[in-house]
């Protein structure tokens, strides 16, 4: 392995993506170094969640290439689950499995253990993110919003994956319980010695756990940064992105 | 070569020393629970252990639960177990670690076999009780929804009457008409091959027409409406209910069974006598080419003889039926749709409720019918 895998979790290279003739992502390069939380912010519609389906390979691309842990990602979907946990907007858990079947799932599916290992591993995970061994049994239909994300995060996480995929996981949380979430994040990522990649439209985030912040504008990464840096940026986007009314406002409050 | 895990244990006297090594991650799990488990009679035996994680070159969230079991068995009882030479970036997790699986819930008792099953029918027959209560309910609501209606014609959903309409009458004529046909052939011809041994062939015409007319028309049409639009209105409903789309409506101060419910049922209602007629011509139809091509009978004797054969009360004796044959369906598939809970499972499970449930109680119906219509005469 050389260096630059030794420093970088996700490599993409002039990725190119794209629906019939509207082209998404145009020429985008993006650099995630290992152990690091990038946020990834952008336009609603403008290609982020995108970025993030394509780098697991849920979308195809027409150009360019990505690298993750060293490996390039191709059609291969087998062990995806130990290179990576998604947690995706809705929580995406299974309906018809309890919670913790929901967090044995990739277990199960990956490795050979016995059931009390796995129902022990399971309540651990699920205690990992701050819920209760009683809540174990119950179905996701019975769970609140940030149960549901706490979940969906204990399942993402059952195989230990080096990165962390997590799409808007503040979305729909209280201002308290978003907070919660973002420090349980940081501890976690403290802890597993995690790469996370962050899709958040949430500024408190942004500025309390992201190492670094990458803007997406036009198909491209036009910033990337600690907050501060892009705080200063000149591009007109971002400007307004992070010195739109509400921002300001919002940063003004901060202070 | 990968590396294995390993896990040396050095026993001195009372105290036992045990040192893993190598990667203890989720991909060597087996690899990790044979050792764990080979050493757990030393474990018990000492009464001092020290767990050297020195050696450990890679561990994650399943190694170190693993290790901290071994800990916590050595240290059950009075006796001690600690953890050495901890590297730096294990020791997080090896913390968060001791925290979790402290409070196991109490598993559930097991229950006694025979008890479990009298429970489940008791559950059953007070289940069957609520779906009795929820028929009627969903009736009472229908008909406060009809005198609505009657009050205030204007406030008749017309189009969404009109489109289910289209979808469950219109749109099914083809697949009714193609199934009646069928069984209308099938049924004359097994009277021509079966009657025929005892010279009887002409009755076949009055079998056919009176078993059509009655009884198969209908039942046939009612079962296949059943299947084909019950299940849609359950499975429509369902989703609705679980996206919340109907608990909006109420808040909008409308009233789902107006909305909703009442068009669907209404259009079951108007169009499955319709079909009905449709599918009891299909299946004349069906029998008077296997008359003709089967069994010899040509169109005009085959429509003489059945001019003969039956009446227009045969006529009503069936089609008087489909519209609470209708109403049944539309009932359950509503209600059923109604009772959908949050999850995928639960919308599959109430569709299929709802088919069976429906075609069941067509049945039933058509059995009260026939005793109705015998004991009046018709």
């Amino acid at each position: 392995m050389d260096e630059s895998q030794q420093e970088f979790a996700i490599r993409v290279r002039d990725l190119v993506v794209g629906f019939g003739r509207q082209t998404v992502l145009d020429h985008l390069t993006l650099d995630v170094r290992r152990g690091e939380i990038l946020g990834l912010v952008g336009a609603s519609g403008g290609g982020k969640s995108v970025l993030m389906r394509t780098i697991i390979g849920l979308i195809p691309r027409q150009g360019g290439s990505i690298d993750v842990m060293g490996q390039p990602v191709g059609g291969r979907k087998e062990g995806a689950a130990t290179t990576w946990g998604i947690l995706f907007q809705q929580g995406a858990l299974f309906s018809s499995l309890t919670v913790r079947q929901n967090v044995q799932f990739p277990l199960r599916e990956n490795l050979v253990l016995s059931q009390e290992l796995m129902d022990e591993i399971a309540i651990a995970k699920l205690e990992m993110v701050g819920l209760r061994a009683q809540d174990a049994d119950k179905y996701p239909s019975e769970l609140s919003g940030g149960m549901t994300k706490r979940v969906a995060l204990a399942r993402a996480l059952a195989l230990d994956p080096p990165i962390l995929f997590l799409d808007e996981p503040t979305s729909g949380l209280d201002p308290i319980a978003a907070g919660d979430f973002d420090a349980l994040i940081a501890t976690l990522q403290k802890t597993l010695g995690l790469t996370v990649f962050m899709v958040t439209h949430d500024l408190a985030s942004l500025t309390t756990v992201c190492d670094r912040v990458a803007a997406l504008a036009d198909g491209k990464i036009v910033a990337i940064g600690p907050m501060r840096e892009l705080l200063q940026s000149e591009h007109p986007w971002v400007r307004a992105y992070f010195h739109g009314k509400r921002s300001q406002m919002l940063q003004h409050e901060m202070r | 070569m990968k590396p294995e895990p390993l896990l040396l244990a050095t026993p001195s006297g009372d105290a036992l020393k045990l040192r893993p090594e190598g990667p203890w991650t989720a991909a060597n799990v087996s690899a990790l629970e044979t050792l764990s488990r080979s050493v757990g009679a030393d474990v018990d035996r000492s009464s001092v252990v020290t767990l050297d994680l020195s050696g450990v070159s890679a561990l994650d969230t399943l190694g170190a639960w693993i290790l901290e079991k071994l800990s916590r068995r050595a240290a059950s009882s009075g006796r001690s177990a600690e953890f050495v030479s901890v590297a730096d970036h294990f020791s997080g997790l090896m913390d968060e670690m001791r925290q979790v699986n402290r409070h196991t819930p109490a598993p559930a008792a097991a229950q006694n076999p025979v008890l479990l099953r009298l429970g489940d029918l008791g559950r059953s027959t007070v289940g069957a009780r609520e779906d009795v209560t929820i028929f009627l309910q969903m009736l009472g609501a229908l008909f406060m929804a009809v005198i609505g209606v009657l009050r205030r014609p204007r406030s008749l959903r017309l189009t969404s009457l009109v489109y289910q309409l289209y979808r469950i009458g219109w749109q099914a004529i083809p697949i009714v008409v193609l199934i009646t046909f069928l069984i209308g052939a099938i049924i004359a011809q097994q009277g021509f091959f079966h009657f025929r041994r005892f010279g009887a062939e002409s009755y076949t015409v009055d079998m056919v027409g009176i078993l059509v007319l009655r009884e198969l028309g209908v039942l046939i049409v009612a079962i296949m409406v059943a299947g084909r639009s019950g299940s849609a209105y359950t499975a429509e409903l369902g989703s609705m209910k679980m996206r919340e789309e109907i608990d909006a409506l109420s808040t909008m101060g409308l009233d789902p069974v107006h909305v909703l419910i009442l068009p669907r049922v209404a259009a079951l209602v108007m169009a499955l006598p319709i079909l009905a007629f449709i599918g009891s011509i299909a299946a004349l139809y069906g029998g008077g080419l296997v008359a003709q091509f089967y069994g010899g009978m040509s169109p005009a004797i085959y429509i003489a003889r059945l001019h003969e054969a039956i009446s227009v009360t045969h006529f009503e004796v069936g089609i008087l039926k489909a519209p609470f044959m209708a109403l049944v369906i539309g009932i359950v598939a509503c209600s059923e749709g109604l009772r959908v809970k949050g999850s995928a499972e639960s919308l599959g499970r109430q569709t299929t409720t709802s088919v069976v449930k429906s075609i069941f109680l067509v049945i039933v119906l058509d059995g009260l019918f026939a005793i109705f219509f015998a004991s009046i005469g018709m």
